[in-house]
């Protein structure tokens, strides 16, 4: 019943919000977001929850493509002066639109301007401060936010007669008995995001000098030191070996195996959690990411994935007042823990940690629990995140060499000094856009 | 013949104003606004840029990657063309002897015409995939183990494949015409000369077909360079990873995906120089071998 309490209050405030403003008409405000499939239809399931909480604002959620189409779209319109009021931002463009000054309205500043409370310590410490500027100041609304978990095929295990390995190094000891149980024992789907990004915050290594570019653009340049080269190394002798699968950049071709139940383990999103659960027909669970024990400080947090709501500038008050109320229902404990729950993305506060907790859902769902534990890790100096301009390029350009690696085009560390050179390259370029 | 003459001096020119106002809009604007960025690095969002001179060309020459992306699209822009023109005249040189049924025939070798191209690269995608497409299963019969999206080879041939699979009806259905179009006459006095039914068609279909063909080279290579964007899209899955992609789709990739404006104008001032370059060479240098008759 904390529910209806918490919907009763809301449309308290959000009559209170109205009285300024001439309420016998809804205001109405557009989301753009990149949530297909299940996860959008959660999206509608949010919006209509809003909308009947109370009057005075309408939200009316789009799906513009995945998540580069709805950035390319979003700045589109903002440039034609059409933008939406709300626009979901991923990780890899948060450096783009927060590097560009005015374009938002930074989130701690509408809710606090709204007369809405704002307590940054309210949120889990891991999505605190990725989508935040360099003085720690909130700009983007986290909203789906996950973390790359490792997967297992419980059926797999058990024929193999194995354990889940917490390292690479206990992967290298199972991996042939798994191959031999008839499975190819390891797929990623997302190397970037899950070999490159994560794999530096996992093992507390720099990413990028300026302070992994947190601190400006000018000068940042990619940082890549043996570790992260060994691991490539080592996932090519297993791609060799018939230990690890590669199914080209796509997602989706990477997952489609592991649903099949051909592979045994399978690093993806925990955001991937809903979607599996619907889909396969074998009992799976999840543990964190893997490390390699022979990295010194290794087992730390891993960096918050997925996107942020942004709320654009350009808008009458009135619309900004909505954006700042939907915030307020959005971060709510309830929200939080039905959005959690039905699409496996972590809660972003506390709270709705708490109330998940106390509601059972992982004695229920233990895998349910791992991404936001794997978030709540240790965290050590380069596990904050990174900020790097014209991202989406540096994620091609990792794409391109490091398929190159596995299709045996290049060596890793060619690959490696060619990501660094046309990385920096992109870095440099990036810092030159802002100028006047 | 009679001559026509405007009563008015202004009416041709108003005549011509709506294509003249088209061209403009939708060409010499963009094209203006293409150079012109091509010397800025401009802030997507619009709030900020810095002018770079040539830099951006120069990043792009330099690079690794534009290169290997020009080097692809001259491979595939050859292939096409070369496969897609050959098939079709040799189908459109057997369509035409057919007797019996010939519409049949002919509705069957045209139908694939009204596909779009991002529907045919679906198709390709889906006879394609490395879990559960058709052709891959039976190249791996033969030994070959196909992986799309994985190898750039294999990649390309799917590529290559899904590309002249469209286009051939476009050029099947000029040939056909063209070739119709040649007098019985002349067919019939030539097999009274020669007995050879290849050396026929060389020294004399072929020839009468010239126009026809210098026509659709130049239509190939303008579809093999711009209109299989929908094709290469949908095969490399809105991913580039280490996929072959052509120069139009490294435009679109750099610009609309990156949102590196101008390094995407550079890249599409370069390919307008290309396209200069090519029709100036198509209409001075080949078209003086095409007779029209």
């Amino acid at each position: 019943m904390a529910y209806r309490k918490t919907v009763a209050s809301l449309v308290a405030a959000a009559a209170l919000l109205g009285t300024s403003s001439a309420s016998f008409a809804a205001t109405d405000i557009s989301w753009w977001h990149a949530m297909g499939g299940k996860l959008g239809e959660v999206v509608v399931d949010i919006s209509n929850g809003y909308n009947e909480s109370q009057d005075a604002c309408k939200i009316t959620p789009v799906f513009k493509g995945t998540y580069e189409e709805t950035l390319t779209s979003g700045i589109a319109a903002f440039r034609a002066g059409e933008q939406p009021n709300i626009l979901q931002v991923f990780d890899a463009g948060a450096a783009t639109i927060i590097g560009a000054k005015g374009a938002v309205i930074p989130v701690e500043d509408l809710l606090k301007d709204n007369g809405l409370d704002f307590n940054i310590e309210d949120y889990i410490a891991g999505v605190r401060y990725f989508y935040a500027d360099s003085d720690g100041k909130m700009i983007g609304m986290p909203f789906n936010s996950s973390a790359p978990i490792l997967y297992i095929n419980e059926d797999a295990m058990k024929k193999a007669g194995v354990e889940a390995p917490k390292t690479y190094e206990e992967f290298e000891a199972i991996a042939p008995k798994l191959k031999e149980a008839g499975y190819v024992p390891l797929v990623q789907s997302h190397l970037p995001w899950e070999f490159v990004e994560n794999f530096k915050s996992r093992h507390n290594l720099q990413f990028a000098t300026n302070n992994n570019g947190y601190d400006g653009a000018e000068g940042t340049e990619l940082v890549f030191g043996e570790p992260i080269k060994n691991h490539f190394k080592a996932a090519k002798k297993w791609l060799d070996e018939g230990l690890f699968g590669y199914y080209g950049t796509g997602w989706g071709d990477n997952q489609t195996p592991f649903n099949e139940g051909k592979v045994a383990l399978w690093i993806g999103s925990s955001g991937s959690f809903g979607g599996i659960a619907d889909t396969v027909d074998f009992p799976f669970s999840a543990t964190f990411l893997p490390y390699w024990e022979a990295v010194e400080g290794a087992n730390k947090a891993s960096f918050i994935g997925g996107a942020a709501l942004f709320a654009m500038s350009g808008k009458p008050a009135e619309e900004n007042k909505c954006v700042a109320s939907f915030f307020e229902y959005l971060t709510s404990p309830e929200v939080q823990y039905m959005w959690h729950k039905e699409t496996g993305y972590v809660p972003i506060t506390e709270a709705a940690y708490e109330l998940a907790k106390k509601d059972g859902h992982y004695e229920r769902t233990p895998a349910a629990e791992v991404g936001i534990k794997q978030l709540s890790l240790d965290g050590g100096e380069w596990t904050k995140g990174y900020r790097m301009g014209f991202y989406v390029q540096i994620r091609d350009v990792m794409n391109r060499e490091l398929g190159k690696v596995f299709s045996g085009e290049t060596s890793v560390d060619d690959a490696f000094a060619t990501i660094k050179a046309d990385g920096d390259k992109l870095l440099e370029r990036f810092a030159k856009t802002t100028g006047n | 013949m009679k001559k026509v003459q405007f009563q008015s001096p202004w009416l041709p020119y108003l005549l011509l104003l709506p294509q003249l106002g088209i061209v403009t809009v939708f060409f010499l604007w963009p094209a203006a606004q293409a150079i012109q960025s091509s010397f800025y690095l401009e802030d997507p969002f619009g709030f900020g840029s810095t002018y770079v001179g040539l830099d951006n060309f120069k990043d792009m020459i330099t690079s690794t990657d534009y290169g290997r992306v020009a080097r692809f699209t001259a491979v595939f822009t050859f292939f096409v063309t070369v496969l897609s023109l050959g098939i079709a005249l040799l189908l459109a040189v057997k369509a035409d002897k057919v007797l019996r049924g010939a519409s049949a025939y002919k509705t069957l070798l045209m139908w694939v015409y009204a596909v779009a191209p991002p529907v045919a690269g679906l198709i390709g995608v889906l006879l394609f995939d490395q879990h559960v497409g058709p052709i891959v299963d039976l190249f791996a019969m033969f030994g070959w183990k196909m992986q799309i999206g994985v190898n750039y080879f294999d990649t390309s041939f799917a590529m290559i494949v899904t590309a002249v699979w469209k286009q051939i009806p476009v050029n099947f259905i000029f040939f056909l015409s063209g070739l119709q179009g040649i007098s019985k006459s002349v067919q019939e006095a030539a097999s009274i000369d020669c007995r050879s039914g290849f050396r026929r068609f060389w020294t004399v279909t072929f020839p009468l077909l010239a126009p026809t063909g210098f026509f659709l080279l130049i239509i190939n290579i303008t579809y093999a360079f711009f209109d299989t964007f929908g094709i290469v899209d949908v095969i490399v899955k809105n991913e580039p990873g280490n996929n072959p992609v052509t120069l139009v789709y490294k435009v679109y990739l750099d610009g609309f995906r990156g949102n590196d404006l101008g390094g995407s104008s550079a890249q599409s001032v370069i390919l307008m120089a290309m396209v200069f370059i090519l029709t100036i060479i198509q209409f001075r240098l080949i078209e003086r071998r095409v007779h029209y008759t």
